[in-house]
């Protein structure tokens, strides 16, 4: 059948740069770029291209510039060139649109909204340069109360285990078969350096990487790909994924092509097959059989770790969070709608689920009004971006956050979509052994290393400028935010006020 | 073999939690204890989840559910009946339950082998997977309900039905919905519509039979029956038709 999908980008060659070496051709994991021996010429062609930018950054004389294709449809504020293209797929395959990444549309980012306070003239600001700031965070159940043995001065209370993070900012859950060993091998190292966390998704871990597991979630999902003793053992967390932002309630098809022999071995099932996690977690279609399965898994551990729950954030999260508690979870995750995917069908993607700004307050607000929010830590993630989102987060009410994109990006994503097609040309979304070679542990564990640092030091310049010297003193501080163009309505569930008020 | 190993091991387990009991199990684990019986078990769940050896745990009562979830190596023995999710994410064992057991039976297990005397729940093995020389086996004396079989992805499970009166049918309905791997020997018939979409009929080959031979004679030999009169009965071998069920689901 002809397709009649326009192409997406236009690649732009200039003649007077180009060497003909190549190097495009060789990038491009999306035939967009040939080489023609005959006329010893290297030329593009329209209509592959994904705009992932891989030539652009690797061509070493700048020779090429990619554009969206400029084709304009009449003009049409309901039928836009996005929706056309859909039914234009579905008309010619008959199929469940795919997509790769988070949300992409223009639903409100409430982080945009948020800003932050710094002490001016009746309270001073902290210098972090020169004084001691404190990031350092502990995921686990805190105690209601804490008793001390009078005589000896030494705690009576006994504590739920605890974790200890550096920085609040962990990396979040994508399995090794979605993204690839070299992936998980640069998170894996860099949480390491940095202090913090990394997850393992819910395609297991390589033997190769449990030698990190002081910085490891492992997770336990419906698919329990690579889940035995060993596993649960190696880890610092262990988590039950329930539901991610980028999905909520569905499960997850990892396709047969993408499960090479490592990864077979990981996920211990056959080459070949596809990796099925079935929508629900079949033992769990309750609170009561959450709460089984925390358990299960608190038995597994010998009461050792954290049993972390991970769920969707959607309408009635702030309920369902509360029984995520009250069954024994010590860490609760809530994904919000921009949460990020290896892949999901788009029409889930981009209409079930709630901002994730709105989830956490209403999660922290409900927790709190309970008297149980010390029971569990709180974590966050679905479109964290920068340190300002991750300051905005703590004062909302997290106690740490995760981040997929943002380390994905770090590695060298472009947000190009296509995670779904196992065809990332930066060799990350990917287990075709010639595009993850891309991935060189030793400089993606520098680079995301990097980045946590410098989210670090801007942290500390948030705090100092608010004149508070710890992380603790801006948790679920919401004096600290104030609302710019927001309804009264979102002000109210957000839990902060107007600015100027 | 010293004699705290041959020892028996006798805990009460009446008024336990299962936090208790565990970490009594753990303890006589420990200890270099390879046989242990527990009697007066009311429901206490995650009975032997975390103990990796190759030790023997009778139980005498009921156990809760989640019986052996995760487990790795030992051998229980349960004189009664199991509940909900006895096996879940098994990795290697062995569960003899002399009786009924609940749903999803065999959960994810990726090894190890369940025999079950009477009749089981929804979604028997469902999830079950395989990969190189681990392989689950589950074999159920009597029958099963509903989405038996259900996303099975590797390993053997067996439904004998010998408590079906002369006949009688199994009722199950959506039988390996979903199933991309692995195989189920049914004994007696078993109507079309029964029958998930992903799965085809087959007849039983050479090899097949010395699958059946080998766990069947195991289940006879655990429940005293004789297996060659059972082996008798005409099988039928389901099997999934795609590796990949789903994969034609999709526009990219």
């Amino acid at each position: 059948m002809k397709t009649y999908l326009p192409p997406k980008f236009i690649v732009e060659r200039d003649a007077e740069r180009c060497i003909q070496c190549q190097v495009c051709v060789n990038q491009c994991s999306f035939d967009t770029h040939y080489y023609d021996a005959a006329e010893d010429k290297v030329s593009s062609r329209a209509g592959t291209c994904v705009g992932c930018h891989r030539c652009v950054v690797f061509c070493p004389t700048n020779a090429l510039t990619v554009k969206g294709n400029p084709l304009d449809y009449r003009e049409n504020y309901n039928w836009r060139p996005e929706v056309i293209e859909d039914i234009i797929k579905q008309a010619e395959t008959g199929g469940v649109l795919l997509t790769g990444m988070g949300n992409d549309k223009s639903c409100r980012v409430y982080w945009d909204h948020l800003v932050l306070n710094a002490s001016q003239v009746t309270n001073p600001s902290i210098d972090p340069l020169r004084e001691p700031m404190e990031l350092t965070t502990y995921l686990g159940r805190k105690p209601d109360k804490v008793e001390i043995d009078p005589n000896t001065l030494s705690l009576k209370t006994e504590l739920a285990p605890q974790v200890k993070i550096e920085v609040p900012v962990m990396f979040a859950a994508m399995s090794y078969g979605a993204v690839s060993l070299n992936v998980h091998e640069s998170l894996a190292r860099a949480a390491t350096e940095a202090g913090t966390l990394w997850n393992t998704g819910e395609g297991g871990l390589h033997p190769s990487l449990y030698k990190y597991g002081a910085n490891t979630i492992v997770q336990v999902a419906s698919g329990r790909f690579g889940v035995h003793q060993e596993y649960l053992d190696a880890a610092a967390v262990v988590e039950i994924k329930i539901g991610q932002g980028a999905k909520p309630g569905i499960g997850g098809h990892l396709p047969g092509e993408k499960v090479s022999a490592e990864v077979s071995m990981t996920r211990m099932i056959p080459r070949g097959t596809d990796a099925l996690s079935p929508a629900p977690q079949h033992d769990i279609y309750s609170i009561e059989d959450l709460a089984q399965l925390v358990y299960a898994l608190k038995e597994a551990t010998n009461y050792t770790k954290p049993i972390s729950v991970k769920i969707a954030a959607v309408h009635n999260s702030a309920a369902i969070a509360s029984g995520m508690v009250r069954a024994g979870a010590d860490i609760i995750v809530l994904d919000g709608l921009r949460g990020s995917t290896g892949a999901a069908p788009k029409v889930i993607r981009d209409n079930v689920g709630i901002p994730i700004e709105m989830a956490l307050a209403s999660v922290d607000s409900r927790l709190r009004q309970e008297g149980i929010r010390n029971r569990a830590s709180v974590v966050i993630s679905g479109g964290i971006r920068n340190s300002g989102d991750v300051a905005k987060a703590i004062a909302l009410g997290a106690d740490a956050v995760y981040i997929g994109t943002a380390a994905l990006v770090a590695l060298g994503c472009t947000v190009c979509q296509q995670c779904h097609t196992g065809k990332c040309a930066w060799g990350i979304c990917t287990t075709d052994l010639a595009l993850t070679k891309r991935i060189n542990p030793d400089i993606g564990a520098r680079r995301l290393a990097n980045l946590l640092r410098g989210w670090s030091l801007e942290l500390k310049d948030i705090l100092g400028g608010m004149g508070v010297n710890a992380l603790e003193s801006l948790r679920g501080n919401r004096l600290h935010l104030r609302g710019v163009g927001l309804t009264d309505t979102e002000l109210e569930i957000l839990g902060v006020r107007m600015a100027g008020s | 073999m010293s004699d705290k190993a041959n020892a028996v091991v006798k805990i009460d387990a009446y008024g336990l939690s299962h936090k208790e009991l565990n970490s009594r199990l753990r303890e006589a684990v420990s200890n270099g204890t390879c046989k242990i019986e527990l009697r007066n078990v009311y429901g206490q769940r995650y009975i032997g989840t975390d103990l990796n050896k190759q030790i023997e745990i009778e139980i005498f009562g009921v156990p809760g559910n989640d019986l052996g979830a995760f487990m790795d190596g030992p051998m229980i023995i349960v004189r009664g009946n199991a509940q909900d999710g006895c096996g879940n994410t098994m990795n290697s064992g062995e569960i003899i339950v002399y009786g009924h057991a609940g749903d999803i039976i065999g959960l994810s297990a990726r090894g190890g082998k369940i025999f079950v005397r009477d009749d089981v729940g929804y979604r028997a093995g469902i999830h079950m997977k395989e990969f190189q020389d681990k392989k689950p086996v589950l074999v159920i004396g009597g029958t099963a309900q509903d989405f038996f079989g259900e996303y099975m992805a590797g390993g053997v499970v067996i439904l004998l039905g010998l408590n079906l009166k002369e006949g009688e049918h199994h009722k199950a309905r959506f039988i390996g919905t979903g199933m991309h791997g692995g195989v189920i020997y049914m004994r007696g018939s078993v109507d079309s519509y029964q029958l998930g979409k992903e799965i085809g009929v087959a007849e039983l080959d050479e090899k097949d039979l010395q699958i059946l031979k080998q766990h069947v004679g195991e289940f006879a030999h655990h429940f005293d029956c004789d297996a060659g009169e059972i082996l008798k009965h005409n099988f039928s071998k389901l099997y999934p038709r795609w590796l990949r069920p789903y994969g034609r689901l999709y526009a990219y």
